[in-house]
């Protein structure tokens, strides 16, 4: 077996687990279903997430009808989602293993390999679409280090969180319709990691996009749900429009949208499809899409609403897989923005203005972008309560540094904190569930505290993960976090560095906050909820203890290579993914001295300590565990105020946007409506009755007496041969007999 | 003398009568006993070319003919019964409701 033949089973799994589970819920829930449809069992949710709602507005209402609060609605087929769901995501994971393995057999990782499986739009065989002979899009999946490391995290993310749902959605009476969106989610996901061309992995990104809307508003009959989804929709719509401005600019590049085809005639003839800043508008546009995707500024706002949607989902889809799609996208369409770097630099000269280069350089504009990002999202995160939300603004605050560590051209050390981010991060949302779980489905942190005798498997798993994620050495966050630091600040942007390495010690200190809000001092919230506490079933600990185990080790195969040469195999893993460019555009490698690159690790180290310092001094447990924090935030009221309020950009949005644009603009539309647009209407309008007229007469003169005369014709025919049919038969038989009499004389005649 | 002709002759002439009463009489029973004429001719044809070739086949056709005969006699009675039950007349002129 080679690994093309694996390849196209990889999503194969997942869609079909996507059909039996929707269709054994929608047979259920059906009116066919009779008796055993719940429908009684929606009254019971909706009464308890009412008031849910009215109280914390924007939760995902996990634990209606949980912890002795009433009885589980009846779920049918429960034993069949339960098993069809995680098994159609673990066989992806198989699969996906092997064509890994056999992958790494046949070429030893050097080389992409690619499964073709049919044309899926043909066109212009023999036209000269765009300046090339044909234009066609295949439906073929790639296999290389960057899909390779992709697909291998995603599949088995994703079986644990398959797993964990397990126990996490066991009460909900939407559980079959759960799996079957999440098995959906997967084979988008993977549909987008392995699609060999653009086309395929837009076809995987709107995919993902889909299900993440149906995922967030999963609790539909909320108001806040389904405007959490829609706004995440709407966001991402925008940046999708990015995304496809860029195919469209590949397409007239290149005439196709294969990987393999753009990148090698990119890498071979740099200076052709540089020349005039094509490139740069393309990667802009693209970068436009990453931004929707990966919840960049400025269309970052729908992720922290994305937490209305069921916790496992928060992990899967908002922190751990197909938010970094955009970064996924943006690494591997490497070679555009290297190129888009060296044409800026080419263009710019010596000495490049910001302007210059925000205007030239897509890369650059990627790396600020993604460092104001993680800096503005990690302020936004010291002051939320709600603990899914803290977790959100880190998703986008590490998300911000995936796009800076690719937008100084380290598409390695992007990619490799992805790798690092997907585990931490899935372990603190799932951990996060758990605690959700725990307190019957408190989510404000002011109502928790003390958890950790209580939980205990949840709060050392969460431990472990915040240490990694603050970048305490030795965890994974360290190293991948430490790497992007390190580049930043050696291809020479050390005002974005100030900036990653104040988002690193921000980072440490908001999670800290967390784990001592939550699971330290003395509990606040209501007594008979604490009397429910109770550590989360297997099915929820297992996963748990498994992502933090990756938390601690997964970090070890990126040993910065000063360290230990050679230690970074994660970057020579991927370096295949990463062709070369001509010498003249291939920038020149820093002589940076050892010492310099210590100073670096050891400053991120020190500012990651002085976060978790302060936090431990902020909230030790105590008589007040609030005194410290209070006076801050009274000594700078506004500052807090902003922070708290998320910079109030989800009111500028609305302000500008939304009031402005749409209401506003409204009118103006009504009035280019009214008097140019109905003008026209109008216009047309006489024309048309002009032009009727004409056409009336023409109808009635000539078509109408084309048809009226072979009507006429038929009919006069019909008159003379109709006469023949007498109803006798012995005219008949006289006809007969004529006709034998007329044979017989010809015979006779002329035989 | 009897030769080959006369029988082809009066085979012939009672095959004419026969036509003719089918195509110009309007009683429904002269058209069937018309009819049966015209086999009949057939058998006479057949029976003296039987003799003269000396092939025994002609003979044994016309025993099927009328055979065939006695049936046809019997159903296209039974259809003159009917119809006459049905129009209380055999007059063929009667008989026209394909009239287009």
């Amino acid at each position: 077996m080679t690994a093309e033949t694996f390849l196209p089973w990889i999503p194969v799994f997942p869609l079909l687990g996507f059909l039996v589970n929707g269709l054994l819920y929608l047979v259920a829930h059906s009116k066919l279903g009779g008796k055993d449809a719940p429908l009684g069992a929606h009254g019971h949710g909706d009464a308890h997430g009412a008031g849910h709602a009215a109280s914390h507005g924007g939760h995902d209402d996990h634990g209606a009808g949980h912890g002795g609060h009433g009885a589980h609605p009846d779920i049918p087929f429960k034993a069949v989602h339960t098993w069809v769901g995680p098994i159609a995501s673990g066989l992806s994971f198989v699969f996906a293993l092997l064509a890994i393995l056999s992958w790494w057999k046949e070429t030893g990782g050097h080389h992409e390999i690619v499964a073709t499986l049919w044309t899926w739009i043909p066109m212009g065989v023999n036209g000269g679409w765009f300046g090339s002979p044909e234009f066609s899009v295949d439906v073929a999946f790639r296999l290389d280090p960057l899909s390779a490391l992709m697909l291998g995290f995603v599949t088995f993310i994703g079986t644990l969180i398959h797993v964990y749902s397990v126990g996490y959605m066991g009460h909900d009476e939407g559980y079959g319709k759960f799996f079957a969106y999440l098995n959906l989610f997967m084979f988008a996901m993977l549909t987008l990691v392995l699609g060999a061309n653009l086309a395929i992995l837009f076809v995987g990104w709107e995919g993902v996009g889909l299900c993440s809307y149906l995922l967030i508003g999963y609790y539909h009959t909320k108001d806040f749900a389904a405007d959490a989804g829609k706004k995440a929709f709407v966001m991402n719509r925008i940046g999708d429009a990015g995304f496809l401005m860029g195919l469209f600019a590949c397409v007239a590049m290149f005439g196709t949208v294969d990987f393999g085809k753009m990148f090698g005639a990119a890498a071979a003839s740099p200076g052709v499809y540089a020349a005039g800043g094509l490139m740069t508008f393309a990667c802009l546009a693209l970068f436009v899409g990453a931004t929707g995707k990966s919840a960049q500024i400025p269309l970052f706002v729908w992720l922290p609403d994305a937490m209305a949607g069921p916790t496992p989902v928060s992990a899967l889809i908002h922190a751990a897989t197909m938010v970094t799609a955009g970064v996924y996208m943006v690494a591997r369409c490497n070679v555009f923005f290297r190129i888009s770097h060296e044409w800026a630099l080419k263009t710019l000269g010596e000495n490049p203005t910001v302007w210059g280069l925000l205007t030239h350089d897509a890369s650059f504009v990627v790396a600020v972008v993604g460092g104001i990002t993680a800096f503005v999202a990690a302020t936004i995160g010291l002051a939320q309560t709600d603990i899914k939300k803290v977790l959100a603004y880190s998703t986008v605050s590490q998300l911000g540094y995936m796009f800076l560590g690719c937008g100084v051209l380290a598409f390695g050390a992007g990619m490799f904190h992805v790798f690092t981010h997907a585990w931490f991060k899935a372990c603190l949302f799932l951990g996060s569930g758990s605690v959700i779980h725990a307190l019957s489905g408190e989510q404000e942190m002011t109502a928790m505290g003390g958890l950790r005798k209580k939980i205990p498997h949840t709060y050392r798993t969460m431990l472990i993960s915040t240490l990694a994620i603050a970048g305490v050495p030795g965890l994974a966050g360290f190293f991948s976090k430490d790497l992007i630091l390190g580049e930043t600040f050696l291809q020479g942007h050390p005002v974005l560095w100030v900036l990653a390495a104040l988002t690193a010690g921000l980072t440490a200190f908001y999670m800290f906050r967390l784990v001592k809000m939550t699971f330290f001092g003395e509990y606040r919230g209501p007594k008979e909820t604490w009397d429910h506490v109770h550590e989360s079933p297997a099915t929820m600990t297992v996963p748990l203890w498994i992502l933090a185990i990756g938390a601690i080790v997964v970090g070890w195969v990126g040993i910065p290579n000063f360290v230990l040469p050679g230690g970074n195999r994660f970057e020579a893993f991927l370096h295949p993914s990463f062709p070369a460019l001509p010498p003249d555009w291939t920038p020149h490698p820093h002589e940076v001295s050892h010492a310099l690159e210590w100073a670096l690790m050891l400053g991120s180290v020190a500012i990651a300590g002085v976060g978790i310092l302060l936090a431990t001094k902020f909230f030790y447990p105590g008589s007040a565990p609030y005194a410290l924090p209070a006076k801050v935030v009274a000594a700078f009221p506004n500052a807090y105020r902003w922070v708290r309020n998320k910079y109030f950009v989800d009111e500028f949005y609305e302000a500008v946007f939304v009031n402005g644009l749409v209401k506003k603009g409204g009118r103006l539309l009504w009035e280019i409506d009214a008097r140019v647009v109905d003008g026209l209407v109008n216009g047309t309008r006489h024309l048309t009755v002009g032009f009727s007229h004409v056409s009336n007469w023409f109808d009635k003169t000539f078509v109408d007496g084309a048809v009226n005369g072979v009507g006429d014709s038929f009919q006069a025919a019909y008159k003379g041969y109709g006469k023949l049919q007498t109803g006798q038969t012995q005219n008949y038989a006289f006809g007969m007999a004529a006709g034998v009499f007329a044979l017989v004389c010809i015979y006779i005649i002329f035989a | 003398m009897i030769t080959l002709a006369h029988f082809v002759g009066l085979s012939f002439v009672l095959f004419t009568i026969g036509v003719v009463g089918v195509l110009v009489r309007r009683n429904l029973l002269t058209v069937l006993m018309s009819i049966e004429l015209m086999l009949n001719a057939v058998n006479i044809n057949l029976v003296a070319f039987s003799r003269q070739l000396g092939d025994l086949t002609g003979q044994v056709f016309s025993i099927f003919v009328i055979a065939v005969a006695a049936g046809e006699a019997a159903i296209g009675l039974a259809i003159i019964i009917s119809l006459y039950r049905l129009k209380s007349s055999v007059n063929l002129d009667d008989a026209a409701e394909m009239k287009g």
